[in-house]
């Protein structure tokens, strides 16, 4: 795969000093989805808004698909697709209207057709002659999105896509980016909704204070960093953990009636065969057994109270 | 002008069409209306005790005057509010990702905004013939006066657009320096009417010499000579250019 971004020794500082980008840099291949991970004013909107136009770096260099984002911007932009974080459409104005305007304003000349498809793709085009101030905030989104695809992006920004919606519309939200990536689309999207970015993303870039902290594989990242909890449900409860057993990372429920054993999915040994085998000689007897994955959260907890300097881009 | 994004400027030009016709009424009356009344009572009530300025009936002497109040009244609003409301809305982001510059973007919106106050110019003209008898002496230069000056005024409308950050920044201007430069321009007068120090300090308004040469199109009659009229028009045109040239290299105000 080649690459359809290339960022480099990116920085940003605000003529108030406050400093948005340190020295980032990040290769982004074609048709892959990126997920910029980080909690509110890491730098993650800062770096969209440099590579789509809307800020200007103090540093470093963008180039989307080989153009320079500075010297050869008219190049570089048609390329680009952005949907921008707030919701912000001209509210007298037709949904297919908006959609023509943006193609037009992107050079391209009227192709209803494919405006037609862009519009079914995202179960619009039967509010097609609706104005956009009388449609719901997830319909609204789709219509930036749609926006965003109207002069055929080949990469496509989503700035916190789902932030402020519901559950539902959150899941509509994947849906839509699901088909985009079938579609090949290149896809850079913000987040601090981490279950999202686990359940879109190809890899997973985490930010914070400006500083993209690594880039990975969103299952290495997980594998990597994801600890594991062996949840033991006993037949009998128990008031204490055994004495025996105190050496080992356990915790009793509140009712006795199970244990939690978290271990490391990278170590040598889990324990977790021992543990067993120890359990029948205290003669405690299991009912059953499963494991959870430590979420995503508690990952991008880990990376950002422990700041890696290595970054494989 | 090669290398301008022409499909770009047409979708910014025709956006702001649609908003103006979506209103034409509105957009019509309103003017239509005041012109009517400045005729009632500059025309018929003042007129009748001025008879006539330098040979020509009052009331049809400030035909000119009221097509230029119109002119720059209109210009700068339109072109204000065209730039202002995607600032207001959010949609600015739009004009700014896009592969559209600060070329694009003018001709779209200063076009638009020029086009409708030429459109509105003309209405009250026509409207004009219902009441005075108005004969076009120099129809071309009367045109051109009319496109410069809308021209002109659109820019300065949208610098003042852009410059706007509440709906009240965007009143002030065409209400404490517009309208005042052109009562204070010759709309309704010759400058030889008033006194000679007065008539110095007449000079010093930009827009005596924009209604003069339009006033010279119609009746060859002109405060100042006609060439220099055209000169403050395109001087006006090539400031406001650079300012907004600049607004864009910088994204003061855009950007922020």
């Amino acid at each position: 795969m080649t690459a359809i971004i290339q960022i480099e020794n990116l920085s940003k500082q605000y003529d108030s000093g406050t400093r948005a980008l340190s020295d980032v840099s990040l290769s982004i291949e074609e048709g892959e989805i990126i997920a910029l991970l980080g909690p509110n004013g890491a730098g993650k909107t800062t770096l969209i808004s440099i590579i789509c136009g809307l800020v200007v770096p103090t540093g470093g260099r963008v180039l989307v698909g080989g153009h320079d984002i500075r010297t050869d911007w008219r190049a570089a932009r048609k390329l680009i697709g952005l949907v921008p974080q707030e919701i912000a459409l001209e509210p007298f104005e037709k949904v297919i209207n908006c959609v023509r305007f943006t193609r037009g304003l992107y050079g391209e000349g009227p192709d209803d057709a494919y405006i037609e498809q862009v519009l079914r793709s995202l179960a619009l085009w039967d509010k097609r002659d609706a104005m956009t101030r009388e449609l719901s905030g997830g319909m609204k989104r789709r219509v930036l999105i749609a926006k965003a695809l109207a002069h055929r992006p080949k990469v496509l920004f989503l700035d916190e896509p789902t932030a402020g919606v519901d559950v539902a519309l959150r899941r509509e939200m994947w849906e839509v980016v699901d088909q985009l990536r079938r579609d090949g689309v290149t896809i850079i999207l913000t987040t601090h909704y981490l279950e999202e970015a686990e359940e879109m993303a190809d890899r997973i870039g985490v930010i914070n204070k400006g500083q993209l902290l690594l880039v990975k594989p969103t299952a290495d990242l997980m594998g990597e960093f994801g600890k594991k909890t062996l949840t033991i449900e006993l037949m009998e409860p128990l008031a204490v953990v055994p004495q025996a057993l105190l050496d080992r990372p356990l915790r009793l429920s509140p009712d006795g009636r199970s244990l939690a054993y978290e271990y490391d999915t990278r170590a040598e040994r889990t324990g977790i065969a021992h543990l067993l085998g120890d359990l029948a000689g205290q003669g405690i007897m299991v009912r059953d057994v499963s494991t959870r994955q430590s979420s995503l959260e508690e990952v991008f907890m880990t990376l950002v109270s422990e700041p890696r300097q290595e970054v494989t881009a | 002008m090669s290398g301008v994004n022409w499909p770009g400027v047409w979708a910014i030009f025709h956006h702001e069409m649609t908003r103006f016709f979506r209103t034409v009424m509105q957009s019509l009356l309103s003017p239509v209306l005041s012109t009517v009344l400045y005729f009632v009572v500059f025309g018929a009530a003042i007129g009748g005790r001025i008879q006539s300025v330098e040979g020509v009936e009052y009331g049809a002497f400030i035909v000119p005057g009221l097509m230029m109040l119109t002119i720059l009244q209109q210009s700068v609003s339109n072109a204000s509010f065209g730039i202002y409301f995607p600032k207001f809305s959010g949609t600015i982001y739009e004009y700014l990702v896009s592969p559209v510059g600060w070329i694009e973007v003018t001709l779209g919106f200063v076009g638009a905004a020029a086009m409708k106050a030429v459109l509105i110019a003309l209405v009250i003209l026509l409207t004009s013939f219902f009441f005075v008898g108005v004969h076009i002496l120099h129809p071309f230069w009367m045109l051109a006066f009319l496109i410069l000056t809308a021209t002109g005024f659109s820019l300065l409308g949208f610098i003042i657009g852009l410059w706007a950050k509440s709906f009240e920044q965007l009143q002030i201007v065409p209400m404490m320096v517009i309208t005042p430069l052109v009562f204070l321009g010759g709309a309704f007068y010759s400058s030889d009417m008033l006194p000679p120090f007065w008539e110095g300090i007449a000079k010093l308004n930009p827009v005596l010499y924009l209604v003069s040469g339009f006033r010279w199109s119609f009746f060859g009659l002109a405060d100042v000579p006609v060439g220099v009229s055209l000169v403050a028009v395109g001087l006006m045109i090539a400031v406001c250019c650079l300012a907004i040239r600049w607004i864009f290299a910088t994204g003061w105000r855009l950007r922020e």
